[in-house]
């Protein structure tokens, strides 16, 4: 289905009331019409630049659960995947206007909506989803991540890393206990030359490796040691994109806000500012939805509030808002820009 | 006045036009060539430049691009063509020097010209063009020097100022730490600052310091910037040909000579052959898998029956190769439903799972016939991340995992010393065409070398037919229709043009199918984007 503007669009939501939308590009032409126009004419010409982030695609370094589920113990991978994310497309691309989006049930959406983004290529939305992606390798490779031991490190990977060292102890070593099992702890040991030591523990194993890394400095008969620790957090935690997803202007994503059909939650905004509070397991549902709605009509001083206000949505709309706040005054500025332009001639 | 200086006058005028025709030995062929050349040029002209593009790509595979033994190959094989004169940088300005000149870049812009004609009618085909191209352009790029170099990209608008020291000095580790230059380097060498969407590919490798949209490019890695710019146009400029290209069938010389041009690369579309659908059925996979699948095609194989399911690159790779040796659709249906409905219900499978084969049968969606992947795309893209069993065993495999599966194959130690060999240096199709040679001992002869691989049903197809030639004793009549189709390293232009006739007449289809494609990277159609969709659901 398309739409030609907000008003189409809102009628018909309210007509069909969907639990689920999926978004796509804005065409040239609209798609229904696809059979009376030329085949060339009919252009996808912008769609936001998105990214999805899975946590099933990290099931080999996932020790709690696997699959669609996930748990306390390992949502910390999607923090860090915002965090590292959200850092390199301000920074080094430049863009501005990142919404971060639970998906309702295992994985983060990114949404980028600058201009600029919206207008990329395919060629560059492949090039920016492989400049973001670091673990490669499918199951006949075991060391997925190789820093070449010669060269310095890219700066992208190195602020990544930093990232990551914040969760070291917190979430590799207490909630994953990585190093633990003997069948781990062998494999990890295989990606360097050999080692005596052995360790007991995944806090004293770390340890092991980070002493090791320090040895090998400078040093030439441990070549394969010295960015081990990097490697080895890289691969347990780096973000693990779906670069197809980025890749195409094709590709349907689903709407902010909508209601995951399995489980009920809705697709909430996350606060980029503060990405270590999210939990998703506190993530409204529809049902918990209805229940609040059927509370209280007004606050306490008897003005009546509006509906979502009552809910445990608000927090989450306010996120919103001040995203597409942002986005209407770049839009403004930008309409200025060029008012002013006219005015010069 | 005299009569004479007026005949030198005119010798003058032609020059200068024929200077501004091609002011560079370089050209990024914008203006495609209005004049009437004779049938007998054109073919002259395409082969000649087929045999270029042939070579960048034997030299490619062989040697590290850039690298001394790549430039010293590639420039004496290019030395045995009708373009070896593109070679030389041109200064002098006496007359016959300059009808030199004119000839060989006039010859350097037609031949590309014809080849965008016989190259732009597959994805596939494309592909193979543009890598190709933008090779050669590198390639003759870094043969210039530096004066010749700038003038090159000030033509192009591609010449930027170059930045302050202070500005270096605030930014050196980050320099220094990108890209392959090392802080010795970054010293004494230029830096630009582009937005990184002109510079796709140093970014793409993470070869370049980007900050707030802007990419830090030594002057050394300009040559990149070229070779996107030069990407984006070819890609754009072959995709509208593509469309054009219908109109040209009234001229019924033209299209059975572009076709059997394009024929000289692939030596064979695994789409346009419909005679083998139907020889192979579902029962017989697992023997023709032990007997002649390739290594990346066998890995697949056994991952599908050890896990009762794939995902969806390695469907793709898999479902079209087992479509390209002769499955038909129902055999395949019947082939994947029975693996994976080990695991999952046959409601959830025809559900989820049936629209992509028929999709690949071009039963669904865009009707496009979809073409088995060949080695360069299964080895340059979609690379297989963590859960994946697709790729390239040569290229997507830890060596030690290699040599071990090498090792219980039962092949011969000195072969597994000459694979590993190979992958040291990115040989990975050599490396096949030793492990088919390994692993076809007993219906080779001793003296016959290893088959050049470059498809994976190529290497299916030559396997077969050494299978059955051994059981037909030599009898001149192999039971595979394609049968008598030759290693590529032996292809020869005149042979090779000998199957431009049946091939031709399945043109018209093929080009009234490829009209609608807009860009030529869209190997990810919308349809089996949505078809992923209704898979995923976060
Ligand atoms: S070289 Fe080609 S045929 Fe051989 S394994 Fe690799 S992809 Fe398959
Ligand atoms: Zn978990």
């Amino acid at each position: 289905m398309s739409f030609s503007d907000q008003q189409e669009l809102e009628k018909e939501i309210q007509k069909r009331c969907p639990y689920k939308i999926d978004i796509g590009a804005v065409f040239s032409h609209r798609p229904k019409d696809q059979k009376t126009v030329k085949a060339a004419a009919f252009q996808a010409q912008e769609k936001e630049l998105v990214f999805d982030i899975d946590m099933t695609d990290y099931d080999d370094v996932r020790n709690c659960c696997s699959g669609a589920n996930i748990c306390d113990l390992c949502w910390p991978l999607m923090r860090i995947a915002i965090k590292v994310v959200d850092r390199a497309l301000r920074d080094d691309f430049g863009f501005e206007h990142m919404l971060w989006v639970y998906s309702g049930r295992r994985g983060v959406h990114c949404w980028v909506c600058d201009e600029a983004a919206r207008k990329l290529s395919q060629n560059g939305r492949t090039a920016i989803a492989e400049y973001l992606s670091v673990v490669r390798g499918g199951e006949n490779q075991t060391k997925k991540v190789s820093l070449p031991s010669e060269d310095p490190i890219h700066p992208a990977i190195r602020h990544a890393i930093d990232i990551i060292h914040d969760h070291v102890q917190e979430y590799l070593v207490n909630k994953q206990d990585f190093l633990d099992e003997e069948e781990q702890w062998q494999k990890v040991k295989q990606l360097a030359e050999d080692f005596e030591k052995h360790g007991t523990n995944s806090k004293n194993r770390w340890a092991i490796i980070e002493k090791r890394v320090e040895q090998s400095q400078g040093k030439s008969n441990y070549p394969k040691s010295k960015n081990l620790d990097s490697e080895i957090l890289l691969q347990f935690t780096y973000p693990r994109l779906d670069v197809n997803v980025s890749k195409g202007v094709n590709h349907l994503l689903k709407s902010p806000f909508c209601i995951h059909p399995k489980t009920g939650r809705v697709c909430v905004p996350i606060d980029t500012t503060d990405v270590d509070s999210f939990d998703p397991q506190k993530v409204p549902t529809i049902s918990q939805l209805l229940e609040e709605l059927d509370n209280e009509t007004s606050d306490a001083e008897g003005k009546k509030l509006k509906d979502y206000k009552r809910t445990s949505l608000n927090g989450s709309i306010q996120v919103f808002e001040k995203f597409l706040k942002k986005l209407e005054n770049s839009w403004k500025g930008k309409l200025l820009e060029q008012s002013d332009m006219k005015r010069e001639f | 006045m005299d009569f004479g200086s007026g005949r030198r006058r005119t010798n003058k005028i032609k020059k200068e036009i024929k200077t501004t025709a091609y002011p560079h030995t370089l050209q990024f062929y914008k203006i495609p060539p209005t004049e009437t050349i004779s049938l007998q040029e054109f073919e002259e002209f395409a082969v000649e430049r087929l045999k270029v593009l042939k070579a960048v790509e034997t030299v490619g595979i062989k040697h590290i691009r850039s690298s001394k033994d790549y430039s010293d190959l590639l420039e004496k094989d290019i030395r045995n063509t009708g373009l070896r004169k593109i070679l030389k940088t041109q200064k002098a300005d006496d007359d016959s020097e300059n009808e030199d000149v004119y000839n060989s870049r006039r010859m350097d812009h037609i031949s590309h010209f014809i080849l965008r004609l016989a190259y732009c009618r597959s994805e596939e085909l494309r592909r193979w063009f543009i890598q190709q191209e933008l090779d050669l352009l590198r390639y003759r790029f870094q043969n210039e020097n530096k004066e010749s170099r700038d003038t090159f990209l000030k033509q192009n608008n591609l010449n930027y100022d170059p930045i302050s020291d202070e500005e270096k000095n605030s930014i050196f580790d980050n320099l220094a730490s990108s890209g392959n230059a090392g802080s010795v380097k970054v010293k004494t060498t230029e830096y630009f600052k582009v937005p990184f969407t002109d510079a796709l590919d140093l970014v793409k490798g993470r070869k370049v310091y980007l900050h707030k949209g802007l990419a830090y490019i030594a002057c050394d890695d300009m040559v990149s910037i070229l070779l996107t710019v030069y990407r984006t146009y070819l890609s754009h400029a072959l995709a509208v040909t593509a469309r054009v290209l219908p109109h040209l069938q009234e001229d019924d010389r033209l299209l059975p000579m572009l076709c059997g041009l394009s024929k000289r690369y692939l030596g064979q579309d695994y789409t346009a052959k419909k005679s083998n659908i139907g020889q192979v059925t579902a029962e017989m996979i697992d023997m023709l898998s032990k007997q002649s699948f390739p290594p990346c095609m066998q890995q697949l194989h056994h991952s599908l029956r050890q896990n009762h399911h794939m995902r969806h690159w390695g469907r793709q790779q898999y479902g079209l190769f087992l479509k390209g040796i002769g499955l038909s659709m129902e055999e395949a249906i019947k082939f994947w439903r029975t693996e994976f409905t080990k695991l999952m219900d046959g409601d959830k499978w025809d559900k989820q799972y049936s629209y992509n084969i028929r999709h690949n049968y071009g039963k669904e969606g865009k009707r496009a016939d979809y073409t088995p992947y060949s080695c360069m795309k299964i080895i340059m893209t979609n690379h297989p991340g963590p859960g994946d069993f697709h790729g390239c065993p040569f290229r997507h495999c830890d060596a030690d995992l290699l040599r071990q599966k090498l090792q219980t194959q039962g092949i011969a130690k000195a072969d597994q010393e000459q694979i590993m060999n190979y992958l040291k240096g990115s040989h990975y199709q050599l490396a096949c065409g030793s492990y088919f040679t390994a692993t076809h001992s007993k219906v080779m002869d001793s003296g016959d070398t290893a088959p050049q691989i470059s498809h994976p049903n190529g290497y299916f197809e030559e396997s077969q037919r050494l299978h059955s030639g051994l059981k037909s004793q030599g009898s001149s009549t192999p039971k595979t229709p394609h049968a008598s189709r030759q290693p590529m390293s032996q292809t020869t232009p005149s042979r090779l043009s000998q199957s431009s006739q049946p091939i031709s007449q399945q043109v018209p289809s093929q080009v009234t199918q490829l009209s609608g494609i807009e860009e030529m990277d869209d190997d990810f159609p919308a349809d089996v984007m949505d078809e992923m969709m209704m898979g995923v659901d976060s």
